[in-house]
């Protein structure tokens, strides 16, 4: 009977027991205090930053990274929790290649733009580990406000809302917090329960009760919550996984990508999560990043991601691609899913079909590709599911699908906002989320309270 | 191929870079791996008089300033002269001589005020066989709270009559070396002169303190929750010292006194550059201390490569060749018309030059053009300050263009002038003098 990488089927234990806290430790370590001095010191202190235009928080990069350089941790920490609440989660997880440090002046001087990433978890990191709460919540309100998902756009929007002296209720349909950074994030990129601590860190401001195991739809109606508070953020992301359309995709072994993620982050012992020996990972984006490299690092033996069109139109950044090559994994392009073949109900192979550009459209050539699989990720998207919504009472405008929102984060419905995947034109990451959580939360304030004056 | 042989008033070496008096050279051990590493000589440590030596302090003796990746770029000290015996020096000096015969030795001697003190000293350091002597009338911390070192170094009147006692009781050259703390370098030097001495050095160290503890409260290095000030040196000081060697170089009163640069020399070119303004050889302390004395083989290479490169066959072809571009603020020429130019293909955006000129200068560089990020001179704005030269961190990304006779300046809309005109002749000057037909 074949053990390890080579174990036939779903399995666990591919590996030997001390290599899974390995492979599962930090992708990028923190800098210590020399190397964050050091790397502080590249920072020109650019004039109107293009790195700082580049986030969508707009932290004042220049600022932080000079306040560690100058030997002011917590200083820095405070300059970027003023724009992000959730700095040392977007420090861990944002796609700084193609956001800030990929508009780094010395990025276009010399080809290595200052670390700014890394210098984010540095100065938060310290201010974390000290517990030094920069905010006191203003006077109370007396209002009270509902917030849909515990997620980054509905912590940040909560936590902001916690400062201007309203009480915030989360209603969370999962059992803890954190949304995405807990249950969506590769697990080498949020080491140490820092999910978790961040929620507790951002909660810790008072006025924040998160309530778990409450699902908008199921246990309640955006109608109760409407009648109940003086406003309402939805921040519930997206509950639905866009299908493969192939045949055959019900067979034992064809797995949300997502769920994948959720349960391996949620494992308390990665040596007892199964994963195939030979895996395929359907889709260009993160998700399918994160599904491929972390089935490698369980220990399949052979990983590959297949994507429809060329590697120019991943979404997946180019860091995150060469992460998966530098893992193992085969990223092929052109190959959309046809037919999920299953012997005794399980999956055993796939069969995909070519595709290219016919003029404007992308078409299947007609030409076939079987590759032997034992477990298929599907990763091609997750959708907004508004079903919940149902109930609510009254109409809730949606655009592309998702909640249609207007500059400041708010819905179709009075005294309803909106932020972070759920709505409607965003780029699905952690810090526009928290970007868009903030910004309602200040339209909120500004709503409850005749301009912002209490 | 460059000959780079030094001679320094009658001291031969076989390149101009000695050790300067300092911790490097208190004893036979460390000039000996100076030697072997190519040091052409070495200014042994200062000796006091006999009898039970100096003590220094048991904690800290030196602190720092640091640049990026923590580059030392300052460094300070309150050690005082050679802890050591002085029969012990004295025989360790005479042997390293006997063994070394081509490398120059050059003797520091400090001792108190007193002409029977220094007649004392002359004799027995005279018959080590030494090359010559340097009078430390620099140092600035502790002896001179004794009344030597810079206690001498900041009257004239002390130095001329030291150098006098030295030159009537030895035949050894005499090098005064100088300190820094003083408000016009040229003085002492001049003392020195009137005294006979064969040569001066320059500097000494700085009075300073290189931080504070902010915990403590204490000034650092500190010993025991104080501190004292110590002597400066280091990258950090050249341009002090090179504009003390330049004022002597310069000034009619010693035009010609040999000059042994000191002063933060880590690089040939730091070296090339004192002996252009004036120096006939150079002295290093810091660099060795940060790096160990393999340096000096990449100061002599490099010092014989620039050489060969320009042309230059000696020392002699290029001591002393930028002196007489020294001059005063009142002789530069007024006509001479700068402006910046930015190389938009070299310049990375950081923006850096637009905001200082903006906030602290002339409002000359734009930052946005039909609203793109773009960083421009205007050069009806532009004074030719080079502040933006300065702060850019793309080298020669920003120039200054000089503008030709004739050209319109776009700033005072008048054409650049092709005559030499200076404040002295200037209409704006009360006391201009009218220009000589």
């Amino acid at each position: 009977m074949a053990t390890g990488h080579f174990k036939q089927g779903i399995a666990g234990g591919r590996l030997a027991p001390e290599q899974y806290a390995d492979n599962f430790s930090d992708l990028h370590p923190p800098l210590d205090h020399h190397e964050a001095l050091v790397e502080s010191d590249r920072c020109y202190f650019c004039y109107d930053a293009p790195c700082m235009n580049a986030c969508p928080t707009s932290i004042d990069i220049p600022l932080f990274i000079r306040q560690i350089a100058t030997g002011n941790p917590i200083g820095s920490a405070k300059t970027i929790f003023d724009q992000n609440i959730l700095g040392g989660m977007c420090a861990r997880v944002c796609p700084t290649e193609t956001l800030c440090e990929e508009v780094c002046v010395r990025e276009v001087a010399e080809g290595k733009p200052v670390q700014i990433g890394r210098l984010q978890r540095y100065a938060t990191d310290v201010a974390m580990s000290e517990n030094k709460q920069f905010y006191q919540r203003a006077e109370p309100t007396g209002r009270t406000i509902a917030v849909v998902g515990a997620g980054p756009a509905g912590l940040a929007a909560a936590h902001r809302l916690a400062r201007h002296g309203h009480d915030v209720t989360i209603l969370e349909a999962r059992p803890k917090a954190g949304g995405l950074n807990e249950y969506g994030i590769a697990a080498y990129k949020s080491v140490d329960n820092f999910a978790q601590a961040e929620v507790d860190y951002v909660t810790s401001i008072g006025g924040i009760d998160i309530q778990n195991g409450k699902a908008l739809g199921r246990d309640y109606q955006l109608s109760d919550l409407i009648r109940n508070y003086d406003a309402v953020f939805l921040g519930m992301g997206l509950g639905g996984v866009n299908a493969l359309r192939a045949d055959g995709e019900d067979a034992d072994g064809v797995t949300n990508a997502v769920e994948f993620i959720a349960e391996l982050r949620q494992a308390s012992d990665l040596s007892g999560l199964p994963v195939g020996r030979r895996v395929v990972v359907i889709g260009g984006g993160m998700t399918a990043i994160d599904a491929a490299v972390q089935s490698k690092l369980l220990g399949a033996e052979e990983v590959t991601i297949c994507y429809r069109r060329g590697q120019e139109h991943m979404n997946a950044s180019e860091f995150e691609q060469d992460l998966a090559a530098a893992n193992g994994v085969t990223i092929r392009h052109w190959l959309q899913p046809k037919r999920v073949i299953a012997e005794g109900g399980k999956v055993s192979a796939i069969e995909l079909e070519y595709t290219a550009m016919n003029g404007e459209k992308l078409a299947g050539t007609g030409e076939r590709l079987t590759l032997i699989a034992d477990q298929v990720f599907k990763a091609i998207g997750q959708s907004f599911v508004p079903a919940a919504l149902n109930g609510s009472g009254a109409a809730l405008d949606l655009e592309g699908g998702r909640i249609k929102v207007d500059t400041e984060g708010r819905t179709s419905l009075a005294n309803v906002w909106a932020g972070g995947d759920c709505i409607f034109g965003g780029d699905d990451l952690t810090v526009s989320a928290v970007a868009q959580g903030r910004d309602a939360a200040e339209s909120i304030h500004r709503a409850l309270t005749s301009n912002g004056r209490a | 191929m460059a000959d780079i042989r030094n001679n320094f008033v009658g001291i031969k070496s076989p390149n101009p870079f000695w050790l300067a008096s300092a911790p490097p050279t208190d004893k036979a051990y460390n000039v000996i791996r100076a030697f072997k590493a190519g040091w052409g000589g070495v200014v042994w440590k200062t000796l006091g008089e006999e009898g039970p030596p100096v003590v220094n302090v048991n904690g800290p003796r030196y602190g720092a300033i640091w640049g990026a990746d923590r580059r030392l770029l300052g460094l300070n000290n309150i050690e005082l002269i050679t802890d050591r015996d002085l029969q012990v020096n004295l025989r360790e000096i005479k042997q390293v001589k006997m063994d070394w015969p081509d490398r120059a030795i050059v003797v520091s001697l400090m001792v108190p005020c007193e002409e029977h003190a220094w007649k004392a000293i002359l004799p027995v350091v005279e018959e080590t066989g030494a090359d010559g002597i340097e009078l430390n009338f620099g140092c600035p911390h502790g002896m001179s709270e004794r009344g030597m070192g810079a206690a001498v170094g900041q009257v004239p009147e002390y130095i001329e009559m030291v150098v006098r006692w030295c030159k009537a009781n030895t035949r050894m050259p005499v090098i005064t070396k100088l300190t820094p703390n003083i408000t016009d370098i040229r003085k002492p030097a001049r003392a020195a002169h009137a005294g006979g001495t064969d040569a001066v050095s320059l500097i000494n160290t700085i009075n300073s303190i290189t931080g504070v503890d902010l915990d403590s409260f204490a000034p650092q290095p500190t010993i025991d929750g104080k501190g004292s000030h110590g002597g400066y040196c280091g990258p950090a000081v050249k341009p002090i010292a090179m504009n003390m060697v330049a004022e002597i170089a310069r000034d009619p009163e010693t035009h010609g006194l040999p000059i042994s640069g000191i002063g933060g020399i880590t690089t040939w070119r730091d070296a090339a550059e004192f002996m252009a303004l004036g120096a006939g050889n150079v002295q290093v302390c810091t660099a060795a201390m940060t790096y160990g004395f393999k340096i000096v083989q990449e100061m002599i290479a490099g010092l014989e490569n620039w050489m060969d490169e320009k042309g230059h066959a000696t020392l002699d072809d290029i001591v002393g060749r930028a002196t007489p571009n020294v001059t005063d603020w009142q002789y530069l020429n007024l006509n001479y018309i700068a402006k910046a130019h930015i190389d938009q293909e070299a310049c990375i955006k950081c923006g850096r030059c637009h905001i200082a000129c903006e906030d602290t200068s002339h409002q000359a560089i734009t930052s946005m053009v039909d609203g793109v990020r773009h960083f421009e001179v205007i050069e009806a704005e532009c004074v030719g300050c080079n502040l933006c030269v300065n702060v850019c961190p793309v080298e020669n990304c920003i120039t200054m263009e000089p503008l030709a006779a004739g050209v319109m300046d776009q700033r005072t809309g008048k054409p650049v002038s092709p005559v030499y005109a200076n404040w002295t002749t200037h209409p704006n000057n009360p006391m201009a003098k009218v220009a000589a037909e």
